[in-house]
C-alpha cells in the first residue's frame, strides 16, 4: 500500500468579510492516492474552488485558512510563504480552470509562455525547453504543434486553449493536478474529447486528479471516489459505486434524483425543497437540516463525521437506509 | 384558483408549423479587414447560415426538444419560431395560417401565443423595476385585464410559478437565481400564451434547483395545456422533457423524431456520437469515446453533409451532396447518405 499523495486534514478557510465570517470550508478532511481520481462535486457556493485555491496556496485576504492541514507527499503546505509556494505550484502541482485564460496571457505567444514554465523549475536551454513544450501539445492531440506554438492564445477555440492548459499543467509531470471544472463551458463532443486525454495523461504519468464540477455524470465517468460537498462540509465520501448507487447522506440522494435523464422520462424529478443556503447565515447544526426529509431532532446540533463498513466517511445522524450495507 | 385560464387543447391539433426557414446573417467586415481592403485586400462580408431550411411542428401541449452543440443554430430557430427574428426564407403556420398573411389583430395572437423565455434570467429582467411590475406590465400594455385586477392577477401568477406574492415588490437582485428563473416564467406566463420557447432555460441553476424549475414546467404544461419548444444542450434534460427531438449541426436539422425512439436507436452518425460522448450517471469509469475534431465555423460549413470531416462512416457521397431528408414511419427524419442509398 503506498501511502497519499495529498492529505487535507480538518481544513477551515474563511473569508473575513464586512458582513460578517463566510466559512466557505469549514473541517473538511480528504486523501487522494497516487494516480487517484477524487471527484469533487457539489452546487454553485458550496466551497469546490475555495478547496482547490487552498490547496495551491491561493487564498488571499480577506480569505484565511484558519486551522487544518494540507500535506502533498508528506510535506506540509499550509503555513508556507509565497517564494516556497511557487516552488511547489507548477512543478508538483498544478491547477486547471474553467476558464484556460486563467492560466494563458492573452498578449503572449504560446512558446513564450510554455518555455517560461518550462524553464521556471528547469534550467534547460531554449531550445530544450521549445522541444518539450511542443511534445506536450502534441500530447494533449494538437495537431501540427511545431507550428502551433507560434500562435496567440485568441487564435485557438476554447476546446484548444484548454488543451493548451493541461498541456502546460503536465509539463513538469507533477503529483496531483485540481481541475476546476475545465469542461464544464465545452460542448458535450470537445468535453468528452478533453476528458479522454487527461484520463489518458494521468494514467501513463501515475498523476492524481482532484476533479471538481457539478455534473455528478461527469464524475461518475472519470473518478475513482467522490466526495460530495454542501455549504463548506463534506457531506459524503467514498467509492463512486457505493455514493451513486447507495448514497447514504440525505442530499447526496436528492441531488442524484435531481439529476434528469437517469429517470423516466416524463415523470415527475425528485426535487429538494428550498434554495442552496447562504453561508453567512447557516443553522448551528447540520446545513441541510432545513430542506432535509429525515431531520430529527439531534440535526440542530453539529453531526460528526461517521464511517460506513464500506469506508465512506458521513456527517449524518439519520443516513439513507442502506440494503446489505451496515452504517 | 390560478389567474391565467386554462383551456385544454384538442390532442395533436397542429399549433405550430415551419416549413423551408432559413435565417441567414451578414456579418460585415470588421475595422481590420477594412482597412486591409484600402490596402487592396479583398475582404467581402460574410454569410453566417445560422438556420438552414428547417421544417418543424409543434401540436398543442406538445413538447419538442431542440439540441445540438453552441452555434448550431438553436436560439436562431427558437427566435424565428417565437417571432422574435423574422426569416430569411421559409413559411411559418400559426393554427394553420401563415403569419405572413395575417392581419393585425391576428398577428397579436400569434405573437402573444408564442412567448421566449431567455438563458440568463438576470440580464433579462431589468434590474430597477419591481418583480410585480415585470410580470404585469404586458398584460396591462396590451389590455389584457384593467388596472384594479392587475394586483390579484399578477399575485395569481406568482402562485402559479410557486413564488410568495408577497415577493412582488422586491427587485431581481434580491431573489435566488432558482426565483429570478420563476419570475421569468411568470413573465411569460402573463399574457397566457400556448407556446413556451426555453433558451437554455435552467442551464445556469444547480441540479437541485434545476429539478424544481423543471417540475414547474411538467405542472405548467398539465394545467395550461403549453406547449413547449425545450432548447438545451443538455440531453440528459431534453430526454427528460421532451415528447420529440430535433438535433442540429451547423444549422441543419439532421434528425428527428419521437423523444423515446432517438434515444433507444439513434440513426445518424452524429447522434449517436452524441449520445455516445453523454455523461451518465449509470456509465461508471468509462472510456470518453470521442468523435475527431473540431466543430467546424458556421461561416464557412464543410460542403456536402456538414459532417463530413468528424464522421466515421463517411464515403466520397458525403463531402460532395447535401443528403437528402429521409423521412421514415412514425414521423422519424434522417439526412444522411447511410439511409439513401449509401455513402460511395
Ligand atoms: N474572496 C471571497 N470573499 C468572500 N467570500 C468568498 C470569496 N471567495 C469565495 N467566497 C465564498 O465562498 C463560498 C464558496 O465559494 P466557491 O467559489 O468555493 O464555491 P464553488 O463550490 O466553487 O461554487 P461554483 O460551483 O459556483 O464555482 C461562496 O459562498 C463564496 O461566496
Ligand atoms: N444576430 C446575429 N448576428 C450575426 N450572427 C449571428 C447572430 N445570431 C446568431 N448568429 C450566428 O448564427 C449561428 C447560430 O447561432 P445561435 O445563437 O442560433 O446558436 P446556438 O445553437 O443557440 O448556440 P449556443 O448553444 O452557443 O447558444 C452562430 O454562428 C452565430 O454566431
Ligand atoms: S452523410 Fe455521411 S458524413 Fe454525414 S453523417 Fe451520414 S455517413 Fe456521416
Ligand atoms: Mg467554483
Ligand atoms: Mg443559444
Amino acid at each position: 500500500m503506498s501511502s497519499p499523495v495529498l492529505v487535507v486534514d480538518n481544513l477551515a478557510t474563511h473569508f473575513f468579510t464586512r458582513d460578517g465570517v463566510v466559512k466557505s470550508v469549514d473541517g473538511i478532511s480528504f486523501n487522494v492516492m497516487p494516480g487517484e481520481v477524487l471527484g469533487l462535486v457539489g452546487e454553485s457556493g458550496s466551497g469546490k474552488s475555495v478547496t482547490g485555491f487552498s490547496i495551491m496556496g491561493l487564498i488571499d485576504p480577506p480569505g484565511k485558512i484558519v486551522s487544518g492541514s494540507i500535506r502533498l507527499n508528506g510535506e506540509e503546505l499550509v503555513g508556507r510563504d509565497d517564494a516556497s509556494m511557487r516552488k511547489v505550484r507548477g512543478k508538483s502541482l498544478a491547477m486547471i480552470f474553467q476558464d484556460p485564460m486563467m492560466t494563458l496571457n492573452p498578449v503572449l505567444r504560446i512558446d513564450t509562455q510554455m518555455m517560461e514554465a518550462v524553464q521556471a523549475h528547469e534550467a534547460v536551454s531554449d531550445k530544450a525547453a521549445r522541444a518539450r513544450s511542443a511534445a506536450a501539445l502534441a500530447m494533449v492531440g494538437i495537431p501540427a504543434p511545431e507550428e502551433r506554438l507560434s500562435a496567440y492564445p485568441h487564435q485557438f477555440s476554447g476546446g484548444m486553449r484548454q488543451r493548451v492548459a493541461i498541456a502546460i499543467a503536465l509539463l513538469h509531470r507533477p503529483a496531483l493536478i485540481i481541475a476546476d471544472e475545465p469542461t464544464t463551458a465545452l460542448d458535450v463532443t470537445i468535453q468528452s474529447q478533453i476528458l479522454s486525454e487527461v484520463q489518458r495523461l494521468c494514467a501513463e504519468s501515475g498523476t492524481a486528479l482532484v476533479w471538481i464540477t457539478h455534473d455528478l455524470a461527469v464524475v461518475a465517468g472519470l473518478a475513482d471516489r467522490v466526495a460530495v460537498m454542501y455549504a463548506g462540509r463534506i457531506a459524503e465520501q467514498g467509492r463512486v459505486d457505493d455514493v451513486l448507487d447507495r448514497p447514504l447522506h440525505p442530499y447526496t440522494h436528492g441531488l442524484i434524483g435531481s439529476v434528469p435523464g437517469a429517470h423516466l422520462e416524463g415523470t415527475r424529478l425528485h426535487q429538494i425543497r428550498g434554495s442552496t443556503p447562504s453561508l453567512g447565515q447557516l443553522p448551528p447544526g447540520c446545513a441541510f437540516e432545513p430542506r432535509c426529509d429525515r431531520a430529527g431532532p439531534a440535526c440542530s446540533t453539529m453531526p460528526v463525521i461517521s464511517q460506513a463498513s464500506d469506508g465512506r466517511a458521513y456527517r449524518c445522524f439519520n443516513p439513507v437506509p442502506q440494503q446489505g450495507v451496515t452504517a | 384558483m390560478s389567474a391565467v385560464a386554462t383551456n385544454p387543447a384538442a390532442p395533436h391539433a397542429e399549433l405550430l408549423r415551419i416549413e423551408g426557414i432559413s435565417k441567414r446573417f451578414v456579418k460585415p467586415v470588421d475595422l481590420a479587414g477594412r482597412i486591409a481592403n484600402l490596402l487592396g485586400a479583398k475582404n467581402r462580408e460574410s454569410v453566417v447560415h445560422a438556420v438552414d431550411s428547417v421544417d418543424l411542428t409543434v401540436a398543442e401541449g406538445e413538447v419538442v426538444g431542440l439540441v445540438g452543440e453552441s452555434g448550431c443554430g438553436k436560439s436562431t430557430l427558437g427566435r424565428v419560431i417565437a417571432g422574435i427574428h423574422e426569416a430569411s426564407e421559409g413559411r411559418v403556420f400559426w393554427r394553420g395560417q401563415d403569419i405572413a398573411e395575417m392581419d393585425g389583430p391576428a398577428r397579436q395572437v400569434f405573437t402573444l401565443g408564442a412567448q421566449m423565455i431567455f438563458q440568463d434570467p438576470m440580464s433579462s429582467l431589468n434590474p430597477r423595476i419591481r418583480a410585480g411590475e415585470i410580470v404585469g406590465e404586458a398584460p396591462r400594455v396590451h389590455g389584457l385585464m384593467n388596472g384594479a385586477a392587475q394586483d390579484e392577477y399578477v399575485a395569481g401568477l406568482f402562485r402559479q410559478v410557486g413564488l410568495d406574492p408577497t415577493y412582488r415588490r422586491r427587485f431581481p437582485h434580491q431573489f435566488s437565481g432558482g426565483q429570478r428563473a420563476r419570475i421569468g416564467i411568470a413573465r411569460a406566463l402573463a399574457v397566457q400564451p400556448k407556446l413556451l420557447v426555453c433558451d437554455e432555460s435552467v442551464a445556469a441553476l444547480d441540479v437541485s434547483i434545476q429539478a424544481q424549475v423543471l417540475n414547474l414546467f411538467m405542472d405548467l404544461r398539465e394545467a395550461l395545456g403549453l406547449a413547449y419548444v425545450f432548447i438545451s444542450h443538455d440531453l440528459g434534460v431534453v430526454r427528460h422533457i421532451a415528447d420529440r427531438i430535433f438535433i442540429m449541426y451547423l444549422g441543419r436539422v439532421i434528425e428527428s423524431g419521437r423523444s423515446a425512439d432517438i434515444f433507444r436507436d439513434p440513426q445518424h452518425p452524429y447522434t449517436r456520437a452524441l449520445l455516445d460522448n453523454v455523461p451518465r450517471l449509470d456509465a461508471r469509469k468509462r472510456s470518453f469515446s470521442t468523435v475527431k475534431g473540431e466543430i467546424p465555423s458556421p461561416l464557412n460549413p464543410p460542403t456536402g453533409c456538414h459532417f463530413h470531416p468528424r464522421c466515421g462512416l463517411a464515403g466520397p457521397r458525403c463531402s460532395r451532396e447535401t443528403p437528402k431528408k429521409i423521412v421514415e414511419g412514425d414521423g422519424r427524419m434522417v439526412a444522411c447518405h447511410l439511409a439513401d442509398g449509401g455513402v460511395g
